[in-house]
């Protein structure tokens, strides 16, 4: 098996790739902005609605149970999908799948794809194994061809290239399109993109798509956009792959009324996405002739057997945790070290892969929960992050250096304070002591250790002189027995 | 998570009648733990039975008994941060500002985008320092845009983080829980 997500099998530490974020002001201001623009237009979209929560329950409940039950639910979206006249092939991990991938648009003899609204092509890294193989593939949606001119990666899973402002956009579009006296103008830089795109939709003959959903009883493929060049996308070429996480499979069709309305609403704070796409197999004389899905696992079953990491896959990609995120808003998606950032990337990430690929993820939140708010299919990430930090910690403590790192030995020997009231009350009086030589101008000012991180950015009251055990224990020495009688 | 299963066994008696809650993590996180798996089964439905009794004081005070005008007095500018758990978790809504704004002499502000959290989070503030410094200053800034003399919340530990923040920067800005706020009897000059 060879399960990959993203570009790096290890990422670097969440701390160490923030640091390096955070000094990117251009970045934080983009991300802020674009964020705080999005937030608003979701709040006020949600708003407007009446049964908000009764949506998100019933999407909780569609993917819960289509989960529990994939595999009935895989082989009838196979069925039917063949019926219709499309080709459904399996894919372990990322390697079968772009095997799978390059044998099909060698078959059909093609060395140029477009493609469109595909993470998990980015997820398999797809492109690269593409070039690899001689095939140029050419992303066709704007942001991801932002990222593709720029050579850079996805900070967003909605918004790929949320981390660029207009001017960046257009530096990029003039080196790479060779356009001198490009502006900045919004205008401008659309009908630039369109210009490059329209060519390479009328000339190329494969296509490449990801599906939003996947009807099971249908055998049909839904892509939601607002451009319209996926549209592009999956009617124009003579030949269409779309590469379909097993997740992504809902029941019926009548399922999508909940997901349709949750999805928009919630991605971009639309009623409704410009561009809806669905097909269902091949029709003579109309769109693509050949149709091939590829079901790709790539580590999703390693979180069936438990109901909590189970939830993780619940995940419609809209993005909207990432922009209620306050983490995610001070460091932009490339922090992340994975294609899925934000809170969903935090969970999401090291369970695909394993644990051990991204164990700092399940740190990088404070739990405040705005994105279990916000989550269209009420998926509990602070409860998941919690239960990974479980997992890092159980991992931790089986090591030496684990067992000895400063982290575990603090928790240990806040568990030995905290077990007993005599030990609580004695390390109260050793801390007033202690903390004397550490005192200026009534504060701790500089903690040394792991405390160091808190006295970085912050001073730290010193613990008063009597606690409120003390202050409780004189007030009822001092306080008449008449008093506690007549209460009682 | 081993800690808080040992604060709770500590800090609350099963005999207690009624818990009221100044630091609301403690309220929050029991139930995550439940379905985590962590904690003690037997500890667990000790917590449970307990759960119906605890209230954080604004809930206490407004819901259970009905008091929204505690007869303080609070003469000055105050700004109030709803806490993440506060919002999220409990649930309390307009609770802890009705209690403030019956306060004699108090008035109220709202900080922009109040609801984002402050960047505490626990071991987030040192594991994760840079970032929870930055969702910090961000907090800061949002507070000290508001002109107001003092800001309080529901939430001990917020407030602790708010001070370190605002008091490394040199603000004369004081932080106060809610409870100190609804104790005062302070009259204007």
């Amino acid at each position: 098996m060879s399960i990959r997500v993203g570009k790096t099998s290890r990422a670097p530490d969440f701390p160490v790739a923030a640091k390096t974020a955070l000094k990117n002001t251009q970045l934080r201001q983009n991300v802020h902005h674009a964020t705080d623009v999005i937030r608003n237009k979701r709040a006020l979209r949600v708003q407007e609605t009446s049964d908000w929560q009764e949506l998100r329950q019933a999407a909780h409940d569609i993917k819960n149970n289509t989960l529990a039950h994939l595999d009935h639910y895989l082989v009838e979206f196979e069925r039917n999908c063949q019926n219709a006249g499309g080709t459904v092939h399996w894919a372990r991990d990322a390697d079968e799948a772009n095997a799978i991938a390059i044998r099909l648009i060698q078959q059909y003899g093609g060395d140029e794809v477009i493609k469109v609204k595909t993470m998990t092509s980015d997820e398999v890294q797809m492109n690269v194994a593409l070039k690899a193989a001689g095939i140029t593939p050419h992303e066709t949606d704007l942001a991801d061809m932002i990222v593709q001119l720029g050579d850079d990666e996805p900070s967003h899973i909605v918004v790929p290239a949320l981390h660029r402002n207009r001017f960046e956009i257009r530096d990029i579009f003039s080196r790479k399109m060779g356009l001198k006296n490009l502006t900045a103008e919004p205008e401008a830089l659309a009908g630039a993109a369109r210009q490059y795109l329209r060519e390479r939709f009328l000339h190329v003959k494969i296509g490449i798509s990801g599906a939003n959903f996947a009807i099971a009883e249908s055998g049909s493929v839904c892509v939601v956009e607002s451009e319209g060049n996926g549209r592009m996308c999956v009617t124009l070429p003579d030949v269409l792959i779309t590469l379909v996480g097993i997740e992504k499979i809902i029941p019926t069709f009548q399922d999508l009324e909940v997901f349709l309305q949750l999805l928009p609403r919630s991605a971009t704070g639309e009623r409704m996405n410009p561009y809806n796409s669905l097909w269902t197999g091949v029709h003579a004389g109309d769109g693509p002739q050949a149709f091939h899905v590829i079901l790709l696992d790539n580590g999703r079953t390693k979180l069936m057997h438990s109901e909590m990491e189970r939830e993780t896959l619940d995940c419609i990609r809209c993005g909207a945790c990432l922009n209620a995120c306050p983490v995610y808003r001070e460091t932009g998606g490339h922090a992340y070290g994975s294609i899925y950032s934000g809170p969903i990337g935090a969970i999401l990430s090291p369970q695909l892969n394993s644990l051990e690929y991204s164990r700092s993820l399940p740190y990088a939140s404070s739990l405040c929960g705005a994105c279990y708010e916000v989550c269209p299919v009420k998926i509990n990430i602070p409860e998941i992050l919690i239960h990974l930090r479980g997992r890092v910690v159980r991992a931790d403590q089986k090591t030496l250096s684990g067992t000895l790192s400063q982290m575990n030995l603090a928790m240990q020997g806040a568990a030995l304070v905290f077990s007993s009231r005599r030990r609580y009350e004695a390390a109260q009086r050793l801390g007033r002591m202690g903390q004397m030589l550490f005192q200026r101008n009534g504060q701790l000012e500089h903690l040394p250790g792991m405390a160091g991180g808190w006295t970085r950015f912050r001073d730290l009251r010193p613990l008063p002189k009597q606690s409120f055990r003390d202050w409780w224990k004189a007030r009822a020495a001092a306080t008449p027995a008449t008093e506690s009688e007549a209460r009682s | 998570m081993a800690i808080i299963e040992l604060a709770l066994r500590v800090n609350m008696q099963p005999a207690a009648s009624l818990v009221v809650l100044v630091a609301l993590n403690v309220a929050s996180f029991p139930l995550p733990l439940v379905s985590s798996g962590f904690v003690d089964p037997v500890f667990l439905a000790d917590v449970r039975a307990l759960l119906p009794r605890i209230f954080e004081l604004s809930e206490l005070l407004v819901n259970r008994l009905g008091v929204v005008d505690v007869g303080a007095a609070f003469p000055h500018s105050v700004a109030y941060h709803p806490s993440c758990h506060s919002v999220r978790v409990l649930h309390l809504g307009d609770k802890p500002t009705r209690l403030l704004r019956a306060v004699h002499g108090l008035t109220l502000i709202d900080i922009p985008n109040k609801e984002q959290c402050c960047g505490f989070g626990g071991t987030f503030a040192v594991k994760n320092a840079d970032v929870s410094g930055a969702m910090l200053a961000e907090k800061q800034a949002n507070i000290l845009a508001t002109g107001a003399e003092v800001v309080t919340a529901v939430d001990n530990s917020c407030l602790m983080h708010i001070y370190g923040g605002l008091h490394r920067a040199g603000s004369k800005i004081r932080t106060l829980h809610l409870a100190e706020i609804l104790a005062s009897q302070e009259r204007a000059q």
